[in-house]
């Protein structure tokens, strides 16, 4: 096991800047997932710790060592790859040795730690059969019984669970938490799945065109999202945004936006400086964080009934407002299935996210710092 | 399933009638005739021109007689020089050597890839007589490119095509038809996904190791076409004649140029024609085992 660090790395393919001087500390033991959309450089960042990319700028470090230039059989890392590949021409035992047979170790010996390491993920049954005979959850397991079955410094996964159907991509999921509990492996795990990002971090660096946007625990990154960015792709639905006018009086501030009333808000006294002279903000308020408006609410927020889903525990409820912006709502009792016309939904100071122009989040009084 | 054609039969045997009587007149009667003249003693001149005999097997006896069989210039010289002309330059050289390039691509940044392609593109479709040509001028005695070279390095020069006139043709064969398996390799190579090599890199895979249990295996099929093919080519190939006529002293009598020599300079019809139905037997081995594997490669794909 071993930390990671990334200083000042920067990737260019030809005129297109994949990663942006980049600065990333890695803990040892921690579960690092790397987060965005696609195109934002997570999965090269990815590729330049396992070594196949080089970076154009800048160095890259495994624990003591710098790797920038070494070739990936050098580096003691494991990988998982999107399209599992495993080898066609090869059974399962034999895919899953095969780390070992390059290291030159016996056939007994690597077969026999290939049936430990598949009886540990559940296909210790299939270690006959070829790829092309098992479902795409037993190749992806397979897989991943290649990338334990070596002691490596570093796990890295990238999009490991995105060719599978739904159910089984949970089921996977937990399976691959329950494995980092249990082995606490240095881990690098890019995912445009914010819900995989969210349930198997130890920390999410949220990536966007080739930066890192947020770098933080899941829970702060979900609780104090840095930027509008990290705010509408971490959550689902993502946190509904609104453009508002502000003005601060008295160390409060005070929000005006079409069918919002608002509670003054106190805010600290960095957030009153940046604010000066900043009128135009951007609210975020969570879908979870609302509730349909019975009186005496902080603050509420009405529009037109756009949408009204019922998912099972919860119903999304959207609305719409004159100006074609839309809100939505997770609303968890029944009530919201009588909804029609104008709604008001209702929710606490607390729950409010400020935004400057820039996007950037405003600290709040109540948030240390 | 049904089928849809594009014109009605009258007019499809309309169309076809023009090629099929010219592969008639030009391929398919040559070859009963070359069968009928092998079992004769039918010559250019003399008495036997206008009238051969029939002969029955003689002229393959002759080929077959175990007291000359060996004999510089006879029919079992030729064939094993052949074989060995096949196995050094189509397998040893053609094959390996391509097989080494094509894997030594799959490493190099695109550019330089693209580059040695179109540079063994451009040699490969050359015109043979203009290849045999520049190896002439390049193995020349007093002026030839090879033994400035030999020169410049403090080197003796060599008369090439004298002293070792096997070597050379080898060599020019295995230069001339390498480009095709390296091509054929590369392209297979290429369809084998980028992953398989980046996870046994990352599993620790040195290069050969990547090769012999990743590369290999899954280009199997198209290696297996490919030395059919060559062999195939390179046991008919004529092209070395240019460089030295089979010479010196039939030491590079290749079967082609064998039968050629044996049909066209000693005009002795029936023998030449009795070598040709051999060389033709044995390109039909050939021939059968090819579509043998091909069409149990189309089975396994299928299965």
């Amino acid at each position: 096991m071993a930390s990671i660090r990334f200083d000042r790395v920067t990737k260019k393919f030809g005129e297109f800047t994949a990663v942006s001087d980049l600065d990333l500390e890695m803990g040892d033991g921690e579960f690092i997932c790397l987060l965005g959309p696609s195109g934002c450089g997570k999965t090269t960042t990815l590729r330049m710790i396992a070594g196949l990319e080089t970076p154009t700028s800048g160095r890259v470090h495994i624990g003591e060592r710098d790797v920038t230039f070494m070739h990936p059989k050098d580096r003691r890392i494991s990988m998982v790859f999107q399209d599992y590949a495993l080898y066609p021409h090869m059974n399962l035992a034999d895919n899953i040795a095969y780390p070992l047979k390059v290291r030159g170790e016996s056939e007994t010996k690597r077969h026999a730690r290939a049936r430990e390491v598949a009886d540990v993920l559940k296909i210790g049954h299939l270690l006959e059969r070829m790829p092309s005979q098992i479902s795409g959850g037993q190749q992806q397991r397979t897989s991943l019984a290649r990338a334990l079955v070596y002691p490596s410094d570093v796990y890295l996964f990238d999009e490991p669970l995105s060719n599978l159907d739904a159910k089984l991509r949970l089921e996977a999921r937990g399976f691959l938490n329950h494995l980092q509990r249990d082995m606490g492996m240095t881990a690098v795990y890019v995912t445009h799945d914010q819900a995989e990002a969210m349930a198997l971090a130890t920390r999410i660096a949220v990536m966007d065109a080739g930066k890192v946007v947020q770098y933080a625990p899941p829970l702060e990154v979900y609780r104090r999202p840095a930027t509008t960015f990290v705010a509408n792709f971490v959550g689902n639905p993502p946190m509904n945004l609104l453009p508002v006018e502000a003005m601060v009086a008295d160390g409060n501030v005070q929000l005006k936006a079409e069918g919002l009333s608002a509670a003054p808000l106190p805010v600290s006294r960095a957030a009153a400086r940046a604010l000066d002279g900043n009128t135009k903000l951007t609210l975020g308020v969570r879908p979870e964080h609302l509730t349909i408006a019975r009186g005496g609410e902080e603050n509420t927020i009405s529009g037109a009934l756009f949408a009204n889903e019922n998912m099972g525990p919860e119903t999304l409820v959207t609305l719409e407002r004159d100006d074609a912006a839309r809100f939505t709502a997770r609303i968890f009792t029944d009530e919201s299935l009588a909804l029609r016309g104008t709604v008001k939904l209702g929710f606490a100071s607390e729950h409010v996210h400020l935004f400057d122009p820039g996007g950037t989040r405003l600290p709040m009084d109540h948030e240390s710092a | 399933m049904r089928s849809f054609s594009l014109l009605s039969r009258s007019a499809g045997a309309a169309f076809l009638t023009p090629a099929g009587l010219l592969i008639g007149a030009f391929v398919i009667a040559p070859f009963f005739w070359v069968i009928y003249v092998s079992f004769t003693n039918r010559t250019l001149l003399g008495r036997t021109a206008m009238n051969p005999d029939f002969v029955g097997f003689a002229n393959y006896f002759s080929l077959f007689d175990a007291a000359s069989f060996f004999t510089r210039g006879e029919f079992g010289f030729s064939l094993i020089l052949t074989v060995q002309f096949v196995l050094l330059s189509a397998l040893a050289g053609q094959a390996a050597l391509g097989m080494l390039l094509a894997w030594m691509l799959q490493s190099v940044p695109k550019s330089l890839k693209r580059l040695t392609e179109a540079v063994v593109i451009a040699a490969w479709i050359l015109p043979e007589v203009v290849v045999a040509f520049a190896w002439f001028a390049f193995l020349d005695y007093e002026n030839g490119t090879l033994n400035m070279i030999m020169d410049a390095l403090g080197l003796p020069p060599g008369d090439w095509l004298l002293s070792f006139p096997f070597w050379v043709i080898v060599v020019f064969n295995t230069w001339r038809g390498t480009a095709f398996s390296m091509m054929l390799f590369n392209s297979a190579f290429s369809s084998i996904p980028p992953s398989y090599f980046q996870a046994a890199d990352v599993a620790g895979a040195t290069s050969w190791q990547k090769f012999r249990d990743i590369g290999l295996p899954l280009i199997r099929g198209h290696v297996v076409t490919d030395l059919i093919l060559i062999t195939m080519w390179t046991f008919n190939v004529f092209t070395p004649f240019l460089l030295t006529s089979g010479g010196p002293s039939y030491r590079t009598e290749i079967l082609p140029i064998y039968t050629y020599r044996v049909a066209f300079r000693d005009f002795e019809f029936g023998k030449g024609a009795a070598v040709g139905v051999i060389v033709m037997l044995i390109n039909l081995v050939f021939a059968l085992f090819y579509l043998w594997v091909t069409r149990r490669r189309a089975k396994g794909v299928a299965a």
